[in-house]
């Protein structure tokens, strides 16, 4: 198999790797990386367990090879996670119950990531939008949807604070 | 006593290190020197297997072995795998070798596996393992699998009828020969699957110099697990440790031991390196087990009043090519018909049929959703035919709360007479209706009927016996650190049961939540184990929890009143210390009555003091645990493209005492998703040559965040008199009436076309279709 360097910078930090043309984004980070926060899910593009930004806009790691990363900046869950602690999003997970087994939460924080950005004060109707591309079977969404709420009002406050 | 946990809303233990994606599933565990494997797998759905030629894998770069059943060790080269929950009404042992010999019987049934230094190397390889078929005549549906001259699902049986078995009491020939109505229905509920988002995966290393087998696999039931894989590689169980680290979702799948988790760890004895198997997303939707498919053939006898007289009728199980985990769900299916009414004579034939399709195994709600599913659609028949308004049919047919406990008069999957321990079905009910605001429906519908749409009303009750035996263990140990060590059989694959159990033993032995270090699916930290299906963790190992916190507790007293020189009356225990106002000193931490606890040489214990601070409970329900509850769907159907949304869905959950009150309507929120997906979406599709026609997320739709509201959820709480936390399960109850509910509510919103559905799922083009029969689009046209 053909093998191509590759320059990604992750989560701030610039790799530099030569890696087979086929090897995905997604297998890049979890077993090249070590950054293994990233799941995959169906390695389909449906699920979106594999959610990561690159360059700030949400893609499916699973569908991208490491390749066509190269030169840009990609941001996983473990870049969103401050030192030491949780985001606001992040706790609003845990106050909300917005996840149970954990596998698509990744996926979802980035996702959700991405929308708070674009749209600081989202209606429920334009968080379960959003979120019509990443699957739970676990949760019934119900606690995810109330956690961006939550995120998004709380990121206000703290904004207009 | 210390602080007061049980019934609060706790937020998650679990959570901060899912969330920030130092989680540790399967595939996350690296180990050194670690080889990728990939299955080759039939693309047959019957068919005689006559070779395997390897060597054109061999010969890749980076392939290191291609294994089949012949270069498998004994006794999993020669001997089928065990059967678990063995029936005797069960014909022919019918469990698969982990490796196909010979024939094979569904499309994605193992027959080789390739080992090499990549996933991206070991799937070209597989491609390139050439394996000679003779296409053998397949079955896929088990209507016609009964058929005279049908293709035989195993060409060495001489039936396709697996199993007969009759659950049945009262007379229901009298009944139904003088009954002045008899009401009959023909029910299918689809098959679909567990779906868990992370799929199965098994990584297996074997250390040459203890000659320990370590497996981690995303498994319920590891302890069973390693019970398997010890019999099918004739090793000791002590040899064997089986680790279900964090699992992403199970629901019912993940309980069954699979042929990879054999195959997988024979691969790593036999390379001398640790082998790891991720399952793909295609690989699932062929092998991992499914449910539901069932064929119901069923009549309802009730009186001019509508009083249920009897119940009577067929069910036809396709259970697949195997079946692994016995009859059990088509069982229970039968067992649980007559959910939370007084029928007075039930009789319900079940056949269990051989089909060339991936076994079934429970899925969330296991037979359950398809019994409450003919039961209440059979009401909801009733109350069309008699002109009577649903809630009161099912009102006037309630077992009322001081009838409990009650005896149903059948047998129970658990070999236990079949006893409603407790339950207020009325109560639930009526809790139900007045929170979705039923009595003002009819308003809103005509409303809503005014402005041309078609808005409905459905309802589902049920009664599911949950926390089955026959047991499950906890471990409490108070550590030197002063921490609370807590080791447990049960499993976690989303539940929650490390909070739920650090609840319960943090305010038993006095420590802080936090202070309590769980280990979770692991057969090395705790003898015996049994898993999380049947939603029995709670009753199981909560009341396990119980038991062992309590006995390190007064462990813990007995002690420190010695060491503080006080009555053990005078001990408080709070934040793993203990307390004593008039002791020769005020307190003594954990920490140091552990050291003191746990020997230190040169010391010796007080009299009749135990080494340890330390028990194990295995607590051991009698019998089931019979939760119950009540859902309400109100839907809107687009009667031009048959789209339903569920504008509104409520549910009366009654599972006993509440232990954690944010976990448990998570519980019940994700089970009705999974309702839903079952009544609307999932369709594990089939050809006539039993070909998977679905195997995507393309193909099989799972429920999204725009399909699923927000469930309004009321606890109905009445407390199991069985057992010390007087608790019942909660995984599944959500999942149960579900379809029932919504499948009535679209029935009622299409109630001005007189069109009747008694399927699932009911996809929008049935909807369409079953409206154009009823020339539904003339009148709209007309109108």
């Amino acid at each position: 198999m053909s093998k191509q360097p590759t320059r990604v910078t992750v989560n701030g930090k610039a790799h530099a790797r030569i890696v087979e043309a086929r090897l995905t984004l997604a297998d890049f980070l979890r077993h090249e990386l070590g950054l293994t926060g990233t799941h995959l899910g169906c390695e389909h593009g449906v699920c979106g367990a594999c959610t990561v930004l690159v360059d700030g806009q949400s893609t499916r790691a699973c569908l991208m090879f490491a390749v066509q990363a190269n030169g840009r900046e990609v941001t996983t869950v473990e870049g969103l996670t401050p030192d030491g602690g949780l985001s606001v999003l992040q706790q609003a997970f845990v106050d909300n119950h917005g996840l149970q087994c954990g596998f698509c939460t990744p996926g979802m924080l980035v996702t959700l990531t991405e929308l708070l950005r674009e749209n600081p004060a989202p209606s429920e109707d334009e968080v379960r939008e959003a979120l019509s591309g990443n699957l739970c079977r676990c949760t019934g969404y119900a606690g995810i949807v109330k956690a961006a709420l939550d995120a998004a009002q709380r990121l206000r406050d703290a904004a207009e604070g | 006593m210390g602080a007061k946990h049980f019934g609060a809303r706790v937020t998650r233990l679990e959570d901060p290190a899912l969330l920030s994606g130092r989680g540790r599933f399967v595939d996350d565990v690296k180990l050194a020197g670690v080889l990728r494997a990939c299955f080759v797998r039939s693309p047959y759905a019957h068919a005689r297997l006559l070779g395997i030629d390897a060597k054109p894998a061999l010969a890749i770069p980076g392939v290191h072995a291609v294994i089949a059943a012949e270069d498998l060790p004994d006794p999993m080269r020669s001997e089928a795998m065990p059967m678990l929950l063995p029936n005797p009404s069960i014909s022919a042992l019918c469990t698969q070798h982990v490796l196909a010999r010979a024939e094979v019987y569904y499309v994605g049934q193992p027959v080789a596996v390739v080992i090499a230094d990549t996933r991206y190397i070991a799937e070209d390889a597989a491609a390139a393992v050439a394996v000679q078929y003779d296409a053998l005549p397949a079955v896929g549906d088990c209507r016609d699998a009964i058929e005279d001259g049908a293709p035989q699902a195993h060409a060495a049986l001489g039936s396709n009828v697996l199993s007969t078995f009759q659950l049945a009491y009262g007379d229901t020939d009298a009944v139904f020969a003088n009954a002045p109505h008899i009401f009959e229905e023909e029910f299918w509920q689809h098959r679909g699957g567990g779906m868990a988002i992370e799929t199965r995966a098994v990584l297996a290393s074997h250390d040459a110099a203890t000659d320990l087998l370590t497996v981690w696999s995303g498994t319920q039931t590891p302890h069973i697990g390693r019970r398997m894989l010890a019999d099918l590689l004739g090793r000791e169980l002590e040899s064997i440790r089986m680790i279900a680290p964090d699992v992403g979702g199970g629901f019912g799948p993940k309980a069954i031991f699979y042929p990879e988790e054999a195959v997988i760890p024979a691969a790593a004895l036999k390379l001398g390196r640790p082998v790891k198997w991720i399952e793909d997303r295609r690989e699932h939707f062929l092998c991992a087990t499914q449910e539901r498919d069932q064929y119901w053939n069923v009549a309802i006898a009730v009186d001019a009043e509508a009083k249920i007289l009897g119940v009577r009728g067929r069910m036809l199980h396709d259970t697949g090519a195997f079946v692994p985990w016995g009859i059990i769900m088509p069982y229970i299916a039968a067992a649980t018909v007559p959910g939370p009414y007084v029928i007075p004579a039930y009789q319900l034939d079940t056949m269990v049929v051989l089909t060339n399709k991936v076994p079934t195994t429970p899925v969330r709600g296991a037979g359950r959703p398809q019994a409450v599913f003919a039961m209440e659609r059979l009401l909801d028949r009733v109350a069309r035919e008699l002109q009577l308004d649903r809630a009161e049919v099912r009102r006037k047919n309630f077992i009322q709360p001081e009838q409990m406990p009650y005896e149903v008069g059948l047998i129970f999957r658990d070999g236990k007479p079949l006893v409603y321990d407790s339950g207020d079905y009325p109560k639930g009910q009526e809790t139900a209706l007045a929170q979705a605001e039923y009595e003002s429906f009819r308003e809103r519908q005509r409303a809503a009927l005014d402005e041309g749409r078609f808005i409905g009303i459905g309802i589902g009750n049920y009664v599911e016996g949950t926390g089955l035996g026959p047991f499950e263990g906890v471990t409490v140990r108070v550590m030197p650190s002063g921490k609370v060590a807590v080791a447990t059989g049960a499993t976690n694959q989303g539940q929650g049961t490390r909070t739920t159990l650090s609840q319960i033993v943090a305010e038993q032995v006095g420590c802080r939540i936090e202070d309590i270090v769980m280990t979770i699916g692991d057969t090395g930290a705790i003898a015996q184990g049994v898993g999380a299906f049947a939603s029995r963790q709670a009753v199981n190992a909560g009341n396990s929890a119980l038991l062992a916190g309590q006995s390190v507790r007064a462990q813990l007293v007995a002690l420190a009143a010695r060491m503080l020189g006080v009555k053990e009356s005078d001990i408080d225990l709070d934040n793993g210390q203990a307390i004593a106002e008039t002791g020769n000193k005020p307190m003594i931490g954990f920490g140091e009555l552990a050291r003191l606890a746990q020997g230190i040489p040169g010391v010796s214990l007080p009299a009749g003091q135990a080494a340890g601070l330390e028990h194990t409970a295995y607590y051991t329900p009698q019998q089931a645990a019979y939760c119950s509850g009540t859902h309400v769907a109100e839907v809107e159907v687009d009667a031009m493209t048959g789209g339903v949304k569920i504008l509104r869905y409520t549910v009366a959950h009654d599972s006993g005492r509440v232990i954690n009150p944010l976990i448990v309507d998570g519980q019940v929120q994700g089970g009705v998703a999974h309702g839903i997906g079952n009544a609307l979406f999932e369709w594990m599709q089939y050809d006539e040559n039993a070909q998977p026609l679905t195997t995507s997320f393309a193909d099989y739709l799972l429920p999204m965040a725009t399909d699923v509201p927000t469930c309004a959820i009321a606890h109905v709480e009445t407390a199991n008199p069985l057992n010390p936390l007087g608790v019942k399960g909660a995984g599944e109850g959500g999942t149960i009436p579900a379809a029932a509910a919504i499948i009535g509510a679209i029935e009622d919103a299409l109630s001005p076309f007189d069109v009747h559905f008694a399927e699932t799922p009911l996809t929008p083009e049935r909807i369409v279709a079953a409206l154009r029969a009823a020339s539904a689009y003339e009148k709209l046209f007309a109108a």
